[in-house]
């Protein structure tokens, strides 16, 4: 049985401390944008700025997925492995061209720092599919020939 | 004769992104009108009248929950367009957003005046880059040619708008999710009631609304409730945006009135089957949705129709698989993708849809046990209705329903080790 959680009974907040909080995913956002992750140290920057305890930080930080508190390579590249994009023939092909390709696993950075291999959920462009992302970037109607050109493209051969 | 493109008119003119292309088009006629010749009572009224129910899932009467909202102007009141997509076979509001993201704040203007809110929110997906680009300069844009911030076009009516960044979280889709998530928690869901129309944003009554469904507001005010409601069926009035994926010819949305038979959408909108392929099964509104087979081809896509077949419009976004594909198989994809997005809060979910994947998994490996099609049925069980959110129930409609249609399949698995359509 869940407990009941009543949400008028939470202890209410002054309204600009609640603004203010709302600010905590783009600050995390701006602090990985700086150092390329979430490091110990803009952890703990972002909760004094804040005014909230580390481990609040810290635990949305870990809530997300596109929030990382290990440094990862320059380009991090998601391969979508929605069922739509496994249909269109997607999904482990590419992904095995990259472990190739890149001689790593899924979830590892390669030696120069310069790609991690990461798998997604649904990216929303089953219309397009197979898609991967390479950090903000979508790339859809993927086939093995043009992850072979992003790759050189990518790693400026 | 085709339909005519009500949602999908701008999205395919040249710049359809931007304000100058949108006002030549017609664009903020709607809340011109609004403003001018309507109360916010009034408006209400339309809305209820027009039929148009939420396009995120959950094909709630908007004008029904604009009417929850509390009258007058005692309590904050606030608005939050949802732009959170991501459930699997969905790709609708994305186009909306990257492509007509100004049809999508006039509606979201609209609703605001109507329910009093003066702050409204977008939250779009953290994935979603060139859409928050486009929302950005959009709004930038609508606050310059002043249909944003004080006194909008002379009425008195003033209106903030800001986006919110998600961080990658499928949950947050759920409206209370997205809530904590705009403050800045974690996104896991509230118990409802309350629901969001009483307590939402900082504890302050707030309207929530998906992408499609704010697209459709302008149209409404400014071509009338009656127009509105002899588009579809009865109860399910109005345009729809149907995603097409999975083993069609033409990939796509396409935008046809609900009620269109699944069968004209799949094969003269989306092109057929490919390889003169049959088709085994059709998720008909997003991964959440029960599984269809071909004998419910000829179904209506409307809200009752899918009812009434054990299954749900959903988001619209139908995924058809064809003879070749292994129905285990395609499960456990669906589940897996639940098990990683459960925010973890109730352990029915949590737990639960770690082990339907492992059980699934089993099974489609050849190494499956007797008993194994019970032991996923009483899973289901165990997860069902004992969950905050609805995700709990989604997660085990995948299971649930290829069990029901196609659990010769299963025991194909079980008895031979192997795959009945060799995948």
């Amino acid at each position: 049985m869940i407990a009941r959680e009543p949400n008028e009974a939470r202890p209410r907040a002054p309204a600009d401390e609640q603004a203010r909080r709302s600010m905590l995913l783009t600050a995390l956002y701006i602090a990985q944008e700086q150092d390329g992750y979430l490091t110990d140290t803009s952890i703990r920057r972002i909760a004094e700025r804040m005014q909230m305890p580390v481990a609040d930080v810290y635990s949305a930080a870990s809530f997300y997925s596109l929030f990382r508190t290990q440094p990862e390579g320059r380009y991090v590249i998601q391969v979508c492995e929605g069922l739509s994009c496994h249909l269109a023939g997607g999904a482990e092909p590419l992904v095995e061209q990259l472990k190739e390709k890149l001689g790593i696993e899924v979830g590892e950075t390669t030696a120069d720092g310069l790609f991690t291999l990461r798998v997604a959920e649904c990216l929303a462009s089953c219309g397009t599919s197979p898609t991967l992302r390479v950090n903000d970037e979508l790339y859809e109607g993927m086939t093995p020939e043009k992850v072979d050109r992003l790759l050189d493209h990518l790693a400026g051969r | 004769m085709a339909f005519e493109k009500i949602l999908l008119r701008n999205v395919d003119v040249p710049d359809s992104e931007k304000i100058d292309v949108y006002l030549e088009r017609g664009g903020y006629e709607g809340l011109r009108k609004a403003l001018r010749e309507h109360s916010p009572e009034e408006l209400i009224e339309i809305v209820k009248k027009s039929g148009l129910r939420g396009r995120g899932g959950a094909a709630f009467p908007a004008g029904l929950k604009w009417g929850f909202m509390p009258k007058g102007p005692g309590a904050t009141k606030y608005l939050c367009v949802n732009t959170d997509e991501g459930e699997p076979g969905t790709f609708k509001d994305r186009l909306l957003v990257e492509r007509d993201p100004h049809s999508v704040i006039e509606g979201a203007i609209i609703a605001s005046y109507a329910v009093g809110a003066h702050r409204a929110y977008v939250y779009i997906r953290g994935e979603f880059f060139l859409g928050y680009k486009r929302w950005m300069k959009a709004i930038d844009d609508a606050y310059a040619a002043g249909f944003l911030g004080r006194d909008i076009l002379g009425s008195g009516f003033d209106l903030d708008f800001s986006v919110h960044r998600g961080a990658g979280a499928y949950i947050c889709g759920e409206e209370t999710a997205m809530i904590d998530s705009l403050e800045g928690k974690r996104g896991e869901p509230r118990l409802k009631p309350p629901y969001p129309a009483q307590v939402g944003l900082y504890h302050q009554p707030t309207l929530v609304h998906n992408v499609e469904t704010l697209a459709n507001i302008p149209h409404i005010v400014l071509r009338g409730a009656e127009w509105y409601a002899q588009i579809g069926t009865e109860k399910s009035t109005g345009p729809k945006l149907f995603c097409v994926s999975g083993h069609v010819n033409r990939p796509g949305n396409y935008e046809l009135p609900l009620g269109t038979p699944l069968r004209e959408i799949i094969f003269e909108h989306a092109g057929g089957i490919p390889n003169g392929k049959r088709v085994k099964a059709i998720i008909p509104g997003g991964a959440s949705t029960p599984m269809l087979t071909a004998q419910h081809l000829d179904i209506p896509m409307d809200f009752e129709s899918l009812a009434a077949a054990g299954s749900m419009l959903g988001t619209g976004g139908i995924v058809v698989m064809d003879e070749d594909t292994c129905i285990v198989d395609a499960t456990r994809r669906l589940t897996r993708f639940f098990a990683c997005e459960s925010c973890g809060k109730c352990v029915p979910c949590r737990v639960g849809t770690q082990r339907l994947v492992s059980t699934l998994q089993r099974v489609e490996d050849g190494l499956g046990r007797e008993g194994d099609i019970e032991e996923l049925l009483a899973l289901c069980e165990g997860i069902q209705f004992h969950t905050f959110c609805p995700m709990g129930d989604a997660a085990v409609n995948p299971v649930l329903s290829s069990i029901k249609h196609f659990r010769d399949e299963y025991e194909y698995h079980l008895q031979h080790h192997r795959c009945a359509v060799g995948a």
